[in-house]
């Protein structure tokens, strides 16, 4: 595409918003009769649906065909979030919501779920006139995301101030200042020199937060203090030439924000009193909920406190006799900077979950080497028995002797689908084929990463995103997945093998990043819309690393900060149904 | 002059629908989005309307006839119908559907029993209504329809 002095394809860049073209999809027939009437009356192309299946595939046989999607909550054959996320992972699309219901919570979990407004039965037109502002903040966003401009963040907080001035509903979560003349003018100036026309992906290149990068930023952060430190002087220690102030800024905001939820799910979560995964860890693996595939290492341990140490650097320790599941992460990529922490470390560092992940991207190697996604998991967590068989603990964990895994990137979109476990020991040699996502990839199934988000123990870096390939994953890899399938739980390790040759592994920034970075990349990040599942996570399980040191690891910050946008508390007791729902095709 | 008095009638019946709280806001809207290249638009609607929401008071009748009662299951259909009634201003029974969520929630069956008779006789009064007041508005021709009653 073009570039778009608004965003959008000259053609219809004009007469913006009329023809935005958009997708209604309702299981009542006179609702979307009516909808239909009225999104005319607006000037929008309008196509109607009345199975989420249908809406589905029509946005995937016509990618690009549609601006944004409105649908409703309950439907027969899949939950109206289900379809948000399937939406919001693969098209990147926004999702407004709607029902007659407008009980807080079920606001809430749409916003969670990413949709960008909820809209109550009966709608009215000046509703329908509003939805554009979506379509276009969302091209915004993206523009800003990829320059790092500081408006983006102001944006940010606009929007969240904007949260507060409701409509008439109460639920409309876009202020109709959002698109302020100013900010108008800032895309516009930008778009002059930015070359939006990125013909492979149709996306625009951006900072891709590599985990080099990311664990660069986090030390600097952590060097001078997380809440007093600035852009500027995260810049300068850095010491990265590229990168501006602009970038860091953004992402400092992204980083913030992912800090904040994680103490929120914290608090959350020590009052969970543990985590609730369920024990049905095989249904979850099933589910495809938790994206092991990257997590490439799993070790599992049932050996109370046994402390591992990797000669890379991860140690991962199972302090729960019980089962705690202790995840390691990484090979060893390097034999510095071993990060030995014993049980008691990582007790500490864990409030509530036995096992604690503590790695340190000391080396540079290591840090090259790979990102991992780490978190804890719960004591509770007993999928560690269930996966046992599965999990080739020490196995791969011995053997991490990482000149295998040097090569193999781990990250494997397939952990993301239902997908059924596998002995790790196939895992291992698989370890040997490279699995990298091409950043071409087709969009992949970022909807697992989205399903395994919640409440799933997806912790996993789930770095691919729409944009990898499942083709380059190997689908037998799950044995993370099967080993982390129960919820809340999680470490995801994404072990990029290849680091030389991949250059970045994580990927931190949309999707669509991925095609400007070098194709070996594995870590899709997580589209926009899953981020906050994916964070949720992440938070959840990093909640229990109070260790300041711990918070630094880069892994878990390598998704996409984007993502932080959205709340996406993992609600175990919701999520489930999704999880094994979700792909089924 | 008779074309008038028809309208007029119309216009009258609309009215106390509207009073008596058969129909609400949401009825005016629909015929707002009438025009010319839609003349009978809210009648294609309240006819949609009420062929969808047969089958879903069948299913209604039907869950409540199993004992015990599913009132998950219930719950489900009554949302179905709330979301539909809400569809061309059906108020009564969208607040009927609501109080029905409330009896489902406190599992009552005796009270959701209940409501649902009051639904199904509030439901059974409107669409009558509904079709005199379409006869009507045939006869005094589309475009009439969709100018507001003064």
């Amino acid at each position: 595409m073009d570039s778009y002095s608004n965003g959008f394809s000259s053609p219809r860049a004009e007469a913006f918003p009329a023809g935005l073209r958009v997708l209604v999809v309702d299981d009542d027939p006179t609702w979307l009769k009516i909808l239909e009437k009225m999104l005319k009356k607006c000037s929008y192309e309008v196509t109607t649906c009345c199975l989420a299946r249908e809406a589905l595939d029509l946005l995937r046989e016509r990618k690009d065909g549609f601006d944004i999607v409105i649908s409703d909550v309950n439907m027969p054959d899949m939950d109206g979030f289900k379809l948000l996320e399937h939406v919001g992972l693969e098209m990147d699309l926004p999702v407004i919501m709607m029902s007659v219901d407008g009980e807080t919570s079920r606001v809430m979990k749409g916003v969670q779920h990413g949709a960008c407004d909820y809209l109550l039965k009966p709608i009215r037109m000046k509703e329908l006139k509003n939805i554009w502002q979506h379509v276009f903040r969302k091209k915004i966003h993206e523009v800003r995301d990829i320059e790092g401009l500081e408006a983006g963040i102001e944006e940010f907080q606009m929007m969240r101030n904007g949260i507060s001035d409701q409509s008439d509903d109460g639920f409309s979560f876009c202020g109709g200042d959002l698109n302020s003349g100013r900010k108008r003018k800032d895309f516009d100036n930008k778009h002059d020199d930015k070359n939006f026309g990125d013909p492979s992906a149709g996306k625009r290149t951006r900072v891709v937060w590599t985990v080099d990068l990311h664990q660069k930023f986090v030390k600097a952060v952590n060097y001078m203090g997380f809440d007093k430190v600035g852009p500027k002087k995260i810049l300068e220690l850095m010491n990265v030439p590229w990168l501006t102030r602009e970038n860091v800024a953004s992402h400092l905001q992204k980083y913030r924000l992912y800090l904040s939820r994680l103490q929120k799910d914290n608090d959350l979560k020590a009052s969970h009193g543990g985590i609730k995964q369920s024990t049905d860890a095989t249904s979850r693996d099933q589910a495809g909920n938790i994206g092991f595939k990257n997590s490439i290492n799993i070790k599992q341990n049932d050996a109370a406190n046994t402390k591992f140490r990797i000669p890379g650097n991860i140690v991962i320790q199972n302090s729960n006799p019980k089962g705690h599941e202790t995840v390691v992460s990484s090979p060893d990529l390097g034999p510095k900077g071993a990060l030995v922490s014993d049980a008691h470390e990582i007790q500490k560092a864990t409030s509530s979950s036995g096992v604690g992940l503590h790695y340190s991207f000391g080396t540079p190697e290591l840090n090259a080497k790979y990102a991992t996604l780490s978190s804890v998991l719960p004591p509770q967590f007993s999928w560690n028995q269930e996966h046992k068989p599965q999990i080739e603990q020490n196995n791969v964990f011995n053997h991490l002797s990482l000149p295998d895994l040097h090569d193999q990137i781990q990250i494997n979109q397939e952990t993301f689908f239902p997908n059924y476990p596998t002995p790790f020991n196939k895992e291992r040699d698989k370890l040997t084929h490279i699995k990298v996502m091409p950043p071409h990839g087709t969009k992949c199934s970022s909807q697992n990463i989205r399903q395994q988000m919640p409440g799933e123990n997806a912790f996993r870096l789930d770095p691919v995103q729409s944009e990898c390939s499942t083709t380059t994953f190997n689908p037998s890899e799950p044995i993370s997945r099967s080993a982390w399938s129960s919820k809340d739980q999680v470490i995801d390790q994404i072990l990029v093998n290849d680091l030389d040759s991949l250059n970045g592994n994580l990927i931190l920034g949309k999707s669509s990043a991925l095609t400007s970075l070098n194709e070996n990349f594995l870590a899709c990040l997580l589209q926009e819309d899953c981020s906050p599942n994916f964070f949720e996570l992440q938070n959840r399980e990093f909640s229990d690393c109070n260790n300041p040191g711990l918070l630094s690891e880069p892994s878990i910050y390598l998704y996409d900060s984007l993502k932080f946008d959205y709340e996406y508390p993992c609600d175990p007791i919701e999520y489930p149904v999704m999880d094994q729902g979700l792909f089924i095709a | 002059m008779e074309r008038n008095q028809m309208h007029r009638r119309l216009a009258n019946m609309k009215k106390s629908l509207l009073d008596q709280g058969f129909l609400d806001e949401q009825f005016l809207r629909l015929e707002e989005l009438q025009d010319a290249s839609n003349p009978n638009f809210v009648e294609e609607v309240v006819t949609l309307y009420y062929r969808d929401s047969a089958r879903l008071i069948l299913n209604i009748q039907q869950s409540l006839d199993n004992i015990p009662l599913d009132f998950a299951k219930l719950d489900g259909h009554i949302h179905q119908l709330k979301g539909s009634s809400s569809s061309i201003g059906d108020k009564k029974v969208k607040n009927e559907c609501t109080k029905f969520h409330e009896h489902c929630h406190a599992r009552n069956a005796d009270r959701c029993m209940r409501t649902f008779q009051q639904l199904q006789k509030d439901y059974s009064i409107l669409r009558n209504k509904l079709k005199t007041y379409f006869q009507l508005a045939r006869q005094v021709g589309p475009i009439d329809m969709a100018r507001r009653p003064k």
